[in-house]
């Protein structure tokens, strides 16, 4: 499993998560180029059957949620719903067997662009252990 | 009780105050009860109330035009209780009959979730028919099929899942049943985007069956409809009542109990939900 690169889709919100991963860029901080990058207006736009779907996409192997930090919402509650939503959803993809880490959730402001490159670095590692996604396929 | 059923129901439709009650009559087969639509105080006669009366007839209080009466169950006001909280219906326009139950049978055996009724005496009503009952706290535990699965580990869970679901025809008689399930464009039916792709495997059925679970989530009142419709025997109940579980223990809310209370993911708490443990 040691030359697998994973496919992972980032799901993001326009005002927070966005603008820290454009940041990490801008500062040219390294973090695996394994993620493609979904732009969502806030992550209580993220409904589930967008985690779903990308899972049936061939090749991809893990998804990452990220919006603003409860909060800092741009639209001020959204991410609080959103994250009601999330912990229902990790408790489902659980129980259903998906194990743990295919789909992880974040928390990275604008001005967080080191965090993010953490973040995607924790996410890529944690899926290179899992190994390729099959189910849904 | 059912004179005073069928003299209250005529009583309501000769009145006018409402334009159809709806019930139920003996059914085709023996030991079944159909649900049964008196518009006006003749029908009211078919009427029947016995221990055949499974169906949740508040299915079709969102399909009925005008005003409804409906003879209800206790567990049945729960889903009436959710349809008016999500507001596709004003109290108004609805006359609940409750009734005092002390149990229905599926197929000449006790209902599943009769074991475990917190709800004998309806929560709310209009007219009550019957004695009230106490309820007492089931000595049962009700999330012990949960626990079963949640013991497993991730590969078993897999395992149990993709077997059990396999069956699955998607016929979907388990929405269609759902009071709750009252969306005009479900999620399964879309083509752009197709959400779920139609044909019927493993992996498609293990999406559907994910997304109506959680679609059910602080919303499923457990009256049994869904399994009890399947055509597979899928237990569709464990799903749901995972779901339950979850939303009790993490945002401290029971559907179907408060017709003041939003549906907890229509709400959030700022300090308590959970945060930190799963999100980075
Ligand atoms: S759950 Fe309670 S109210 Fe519903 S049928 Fe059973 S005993 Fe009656
Ligand atoms: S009723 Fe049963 S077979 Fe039909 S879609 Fe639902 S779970 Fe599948
Ligand atoms: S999901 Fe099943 S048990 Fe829950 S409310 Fe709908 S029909 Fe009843
Ligand atoms: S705008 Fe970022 S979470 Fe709402």
């Amino acid at each position: 499993m040691a030359d697998f690169e994973p496919k992972i889709v980032g799901i993001l919100c326009n005002w927070c998560s966005y603008a820290g991963a454009d940041l990490a860029g801008t500062s040219r901080l390294k973090y695996p180029e394994n993620i493609r990058i979904i732009k969502v207006p806030c992550s209580g736009r993220v409904n589930p059957l967008f985690i779903i779907k990308c899972f049936q996409q061939e090749g991809i192997d893990g998804v990452l949620v990220s919006g603003c930090h409860p909060g800092d919402c741009h639209y001020t509650t959204g991410n609080y719903y959103a994250r009601r939503k999330f912990a229902l959803m990790n408790k489902m993809l659980d129980f259903m067997g998906i194990e743990k880490g295919r789909v992880q959730f974040s928390w990275v402001s604008g001005g967080e662009g080191a965090k993010w490159a953490k973040v995607v670095e924790k996410v890529v590692a944690d899926i290179k252990k899992l190994g390729p996604f099959t189910k849904f396929k | 009780m059912i004179e005073d059923l069928k003299e209250k129901a005529k009583e309501l439709l000769t009145s006018k105050k409402v334009d159809v009650v709806i019930g139920y009559e003996a059914g085709t087969y023996k030991d079944y009860a159909s649900p049964s639509f008196a518009k006006t105080a003749k029908d009211v006669d078919r009427f029947v109330w016995n221990k055949n009366c499974v169906n949740n007839l508040a299915i079709y209080i969102t399909k009925a035009k005008g005003k409804v009466g409906i003879i209800a169950k206790g567990c049945d006001v729960k889903s009436i209780i959710g349809i008016i909280q999500e507001n596709q219906i004003n109290r108004e326009d609805v006359v609940i009959i409750g009734i005092a139950c002390d149990g229905v049978e599926i197929d000449g055996e006790k209902a599943d979730k009769c074991n475990f009724c917190d709800v004998h005496t309806p929560k709310i009503y209009d007219i009550l028919i019957g004695d009230k009952i106490e309820s007492k706290e089931s000595s049962q535990d009700k999330y012990k099929e949960v626990a079963e699965i949640e013991n497993k580990s991730p590969e078993e869970r897999w395992k149990y899942w993709k077997d059990t679901l396999s069956k699955c025809i998607r016929c979907y008689a388990c929405r269609q049943v759902c009071p709750l399930c009252y969306c005009d464009k479900c999620f399964v039916d879309t083509t752009v985007p197709q959400w779920i792709p139609m044909s019927v495997n493993e992996d498609n059925n293990m999406m559907f069956h994910m997304i109506r679970a959680y679609h059910m989530a602080s919303r499923c009142i457990g009256c049994g409809e869904c399994q009890r419709a399947c055509p597979m025997n899928i237990p569709l109940n464990i799903l749901s009542k995972k779901m339950t579980k979850e939303v009790e223990e993490m945002f401290g809310y029971t559907p179907g109990v408060d017709i003041e209370a939003k549906p907890a993911i229509q709400d959030f708490n700022k300090k308590e939900d959970p945060d930190k443990e799963f999100i980075m």
